[in-house]
């Protein structure tokens, strides 16, 4: 009776249906590492520490009520904001790049900080503002949406500026922004674009253009790109098998356990694979939108709405680079990559969700 | 009324919502899709392609690795170069036993223990399917008996690889450093660099010395082949071929003569000289003794020689030149000089009374000088050309540390001279600010003392103070020491000189600079510290002698050479110049446990101007034999003066 007690109150707050997604998704990424590292426990054991240690964060967050979720997201901005400008000041550089700041005991990348802190500053700002929403508070909340994407693309980190983007973006979107100041948005950048283009560092050019010809740096990041798609392209309907991956066991693939794990997965469980791996993620992202859809309030509806739309944006740009038709970005395949700071930064957003769809009921009641 | 106006537009707000909700859905989908349509055409439609490149035909692209830049001196005399050798390796992931495999090797060819402990490291860093050189540099007789064999041994192969050879071996190795296996640090240090693409197929990497300074003019640029393989891995044609590029060559300011002169004037004596032309900031000759082999490294060093090399008392790693620090002794006193003539603390006819010893007011300790009754009276020329104590105890104290902190780091004393080698240190020039960081304690005026004649906190390294000695030589106006000169484009052959402007210009009068100058002239002459430096020379030269004490003297103990340990000794020191009225290059030798600098350390520097100057040799090197330091200096042929 009272062990029953115990477990209702662990997972009163959790979404149960989410959880299940998340968890085979979590599993698929515990078989391929074990596959991608040569048989090795090393990395299955290390990836399940970080899966612990993101799910406890997932849980105190999932229990947190929405009042003290919309409490936190001014002073996580404007903590995001004033690491961010430490960096531009202070930051570490390495190899030409500020992303690091020492902060004595640990060096920090605030701008994993900023993908939860950006879409969370900006609901709170449309949600304070709801009653009458005119031109000006979208100008703000693009304001605030671009100022900490400016500090991060000057890193330079083109991939996580861009990502923080389209989860800012995703916000304005749903928060209603018209169509028409959309429309000249878009032509503006079509417009503005050479300008964009001369503003980039060398090697953010050189990846682009290399989208367009991967052999043109065969050696380089186009042999990434090769070499994905001859895993995912040779593994046919039906894939290779589990363990019997050629390129990766003939170590042709580059970055297998992180950035490119999924053409590991795909190589060796081929087009049927790939299938149920999407059905994995449309189903997470269906309950992300059935959460959104119920969703409260004007800033859970935002916040959900944009969690899940970014969720799906990761997704598709990781496979979208394996596969050859995005540019090497640097961006990890959601839940399944190994590494603790993406996996921590997704849970936290689920845990949001989870929080989102659990309370909602308690302040009907 | 107003309630249902906000009724209508809560649900108007929802209605839009809900809108936008589904075109988000909408899109998420779009993305869905067209991966699944990229899928199904990589994996469907495509599949036998991919198939092939992946199984049966691959295209493989091969790594050219370019040939790396060579190492000239600034007469073109090769110091560092590349000759192609055979080498055995052995792929463990083609080999059944690997141990039984390397037993019947050793029957064909000379293998040594040292080379099973390497390849036993290697194999412990590298995957299996890699190639891993069990023997280098095969003799031809070598070669010819495995290939007879090599039938017996799948997975055993003889690949030409070109070796990196220094031909001055010991001489040029805290110089030029060495190249070694690339490990797991330097290849994250490339992939951070976004570089790892060009370093496909290499095996070694600079690390240290000028090899790591300039490995990126060194390298080169990989090139590629597209070959196509079968499924065993064996090229069967190539599709095409873009040559890699050779990396450029390096012309170093180093005269190679001049540097083998200079370390065979060291004979058994352990320490370290720079020299500089102070007209440009060109190091003529850069030595720190003992070397060692560079060789021994390029393929991982095995645990033994490692072990003799690291645990050697004589520390033949350690680049005394670069980062070895030491107290900088009475060779400071040139430039306590010209502080205190700047700073108008002394002027040139101002004398002092020598009793021999220094106090402060209110103490009785007796700071010594190194004569025991001291020298009389003394002006600021003479201080310098017997090297008085007692001058620099009282100027010191009354110019204070900030200003000679002030003074002394325009010199570069206390900082990096950025030289072209990485881990140069910083010596140590002290200041109140760095005492309170230091030791949470504030400066006190004893402190002070000691800094006048080099000694107490302050440090340097000897090539730091070949920097400001050859600054001073030049007046003032200092250059960035640097050892490479040009760097020779390897295809087109185009010639890029590095630098030649002054770094910065100590602004100092021209008749202070003139006195002191004068004085480190008569140094080198009867009467002076090192009287015999200049004996029989066609050139003037000027000099400092110097000596870094090793250990701490008691209050009232005497020195005596023949009853320390000789570790214990003290360093000698001489700085140098020559020709005095337009200097052409700036010398400093640092000699360890040498005793005083005029008998030591000068004739070290005058065997190197000489040659520089006027291109002689120096007699037959009968191998020198550390004198006997004997308490009584005229006993060991040392002039009476000849102490400080």
């Amino acid at each position: 009776m009272t062990r029953q007690r115990i477990w209702q109150a662990i997972i009163r707050h959790l979404d149960l249906p989410l959880l299940a997604g998340m968890a085979l998704l979590m599993v698929a990424s515990l078989l391929t590492l074990y596959s991608a590292s040569d048989h090795s426990f090393d990395r299955v054991l290390a990836q399940g520490a970080n899966i612990l240690v993101a799910f406890c964060c997932l849980w105190v967050v999932a229990n947190l009520p929405l009042h003290y979720l919309m409490r936190t997201a001014v002073p996580i901005y404007v903590l995001g904001m004033l690491l961010l400008i430490g960096v531009a000041l202070f930051g570490d550089i390495s190899h030409g790049a500020r992303r690091w700041l020492n902060i004595g005991v640990a060096t920090i990348q605030p701008s994993e900080l900023m993908k939860i802190g950006v879409p969370l500053m900006m609901a709170w700002y449309f949600e304070k503002y709801e009653a009458g929403l005119t031109l000006k508070n979208y100008i703000i909340a693009s304001l605030l949406l671009l100022l900490p994407v400016a500090l991060i693309a000057r890193q330079p980190d083109l991939g996580t500026a861009l990502l923080i983007s389209a989860s800012g973006f995703y916000v304005l979107f749903l928060a209603g922004l018209s169509w028409r100041v959309m429309g000249g948005l878009f032509v503006a950048g079509l417009a503005s674009a050479p300008f964009l283009w001369s503003m980039l560092h060398d090697y953010q050019r050189h990846r682009i253009e290399m989208l367009f010809d991967p052999s043109q740096d065969a050696l380089g990041k186009g042999y990434h790109t090769i070499q994905g798609m001859i895993a995912v392209g040779s593994g046919g309907i039906l894939g290779k098998g589990y363990l019997n991956g050629t390129q990766t066991h003939l170590d042709f693939l580059p970055e297998r356990t992180t950035d490119f794990i999924f053409a590991v997965y795909s190589e060796e469980f081929g087009l049927l694979g790939n299938l149920i791996l999407l059905g994995m993620y449309c189903f997470v992202i269906a309950r992300g939108f059935v959460i959104t859809a119920n969703a409260s309030t004007y800033f859970t509806r935002l916040m959900a709405g944009s969690i899940t739309l970014t969720f799906a944006t990761y997704a598709f740009v990781n496979m979208g680079m394996v596969s050859g038709i995005l540019p090497i970005v640097g961006v990890p395949l959601p839940l399944v990559s190994y590494g603790g700071t993406s996996m921590l930064t997704l849970l936290l957003g689920f845990g949001m969700l989870m929080s989102i769809q659990t309370h909602k009921k308690l302040v009907k009641s | 009324m107003s309630r249902q106006v906000e009724l209508k537009n809560h649900q108007q707000e929802i209605f839009n919502f809900r809108l936008r909700l589904f075109i988000g859905i909408g899109f998420a989908l779009l993305l869905l899709a067209i991966l699944l349509a990229r899928f199904v055409y990589l994996q469907a439609m495509r599949h036998d392609y991919y198939q092939t490149l992946a199984e049966k035909n691959r295209i493989s692209v091969m790594p050219i690795v370019p040939n790396r830049g060579l190492i000239v001196d600034r007469n073109g005399v090769v110091l560092a170069h590349n000759f192609s050798g055979y080498t055995l390796e052995i792929t463990p992931s083609r080999v059944k036993n690997l141990q039984a495999t390397i037993d019947d090797l050793a029957t064909l060819v000379d293998i040594q223990p040292r080379d099973r402990k390497r390849f036993k490291k290697l194999h412990a860093e590298s995957h299996d399917f890699e190639t891993l050189m069990i023997r280098s540099r095969l003799s031809d007789e070598e070669v010819a008996r495995f290939a007879a064999q090599q039938y017996r041994f799948p997975g055993v192969e003889i690949k030409a690889r070109l070796f990196r050879e220094y031909p001055y071996s010991e001489k040029t190795a805290h110089l030029l450093g060495y190249i070694g296996r690339i490990n797991q640090a330097d290849e994250d240090r490339l992939e951070e660099n976004e570089t790892a693409a060009n370093y496909r197929g290499t095996d070694y990497i600079g690390k240290t010395g000028l090899e790591q300074y300039y490995e990126n003019e060194l390298h080169g640029t990989t090139g590629i082949e597209q070959v196509e393989v079968d499924s065993a891995g064996r090229a069967v044609r190539i599709l095409s071929r873009t040559p890699p590029v050779s990396g450029n060559t390096l012309i170093l300011s180093i005269d190679a003569k001049l540097q083998d002169i200079a370390e065979q004037a060291f004979g058994d004596y352990r320490g370290a000289l720079v020299a500089i032309d102070p007209a440009n900031g060109e190091v003529l000759s850069f030595v720190s003794r003992p070397g060692y082999d560079p060789s021994l490294f390029v393929d991982g060093i095995d645990a033994d020689s490692w072990k003799t090399l690291n645990e050697s008392p004589d520390h033949p790693l350690n680049n005394r030149a670069l980062r070895g620090q030491y107290p900088s002794g009475s060779t400071i006193k040139p430039f306590m000089a010209l502080a205190g003539l700047f700073y108008n603390i002394r002027s040139p006819g101002q004398t002092i009374g020598d009793p021999g010893y220094y106090t402060l007011s209110g103490s009785s300790h007796q700071y010594r000088d190194w004569k025991k009754g001291g020298h009389g009276t003394v002006d600021l020329f003479k201080s310098i050309v017997i090297s008085c104590d007692t001058y620099y105890y009282g100027l010191a104290v009354e110019m204070g540390i900030d200003n000679i902190f002030n003074f002394l780091s325009r010199f570069g004393f206390g900082k990096k001279t950025g030289i072209d080698l990485e881990g140069e240190t910083s010596g140590l020039l002290p200041s109140q600010e760095w005492k309170m960081k230091r030791f949470k304690q504030k400066w006190f005026t004893g402190d002070t003392v000691s800094v006048g004649i080099g000694q107490g906190y302050s440090l340097v390294t000897p090539l730091q103070l070949a920097a400001a000695t050859a600054t001073l030589a030049n007046d003032g106006i200092g250059y960035r020491p640097h050892l490479v000169r040009e760097v020779k484009n390897s295809v087109s052959g185009e010639i890029r000189k590095l630098e030649d402007k002054p770094a910065f210009d100590i602004k100092l009068d021209a008749a202070h600079i003139d006195l002191v100058k004068r004085a480190m002239t008569a140094v080198t002459q009867p009467g002076g510290t090192a009287a015999q430096a200049s004996a029989g020379a066609s050139y003037t030269l000027a000099g400092k002698t110097g000596t870094a004490q090793v250990v701490g003297m008691k209050q009232g103990e005497k020195y005596d050479a023949s009853k320390i340990d000789e570790r214990h000794r003290d360093h000698a020191w001489f700085i140098a110049f020559a020709p005095v009225d337009k200097p052409k290059i700036a010398v400093v030798v640092l000699a360890e446990n040498g005793g005083h600098g005029g008998g030591t350390a000068a004739p070290i520097a005058r065997k190197v101007m000489d040659y520089y100057l006027l291109g002689k040799v120096p007699a037959p090197v009968v191998p020198v034999v550390k004198p006997v330091i004997n308490a009584n200096p005229a006993a060991s042929g040392v002039p009476e003066v000849e102490a400080d």
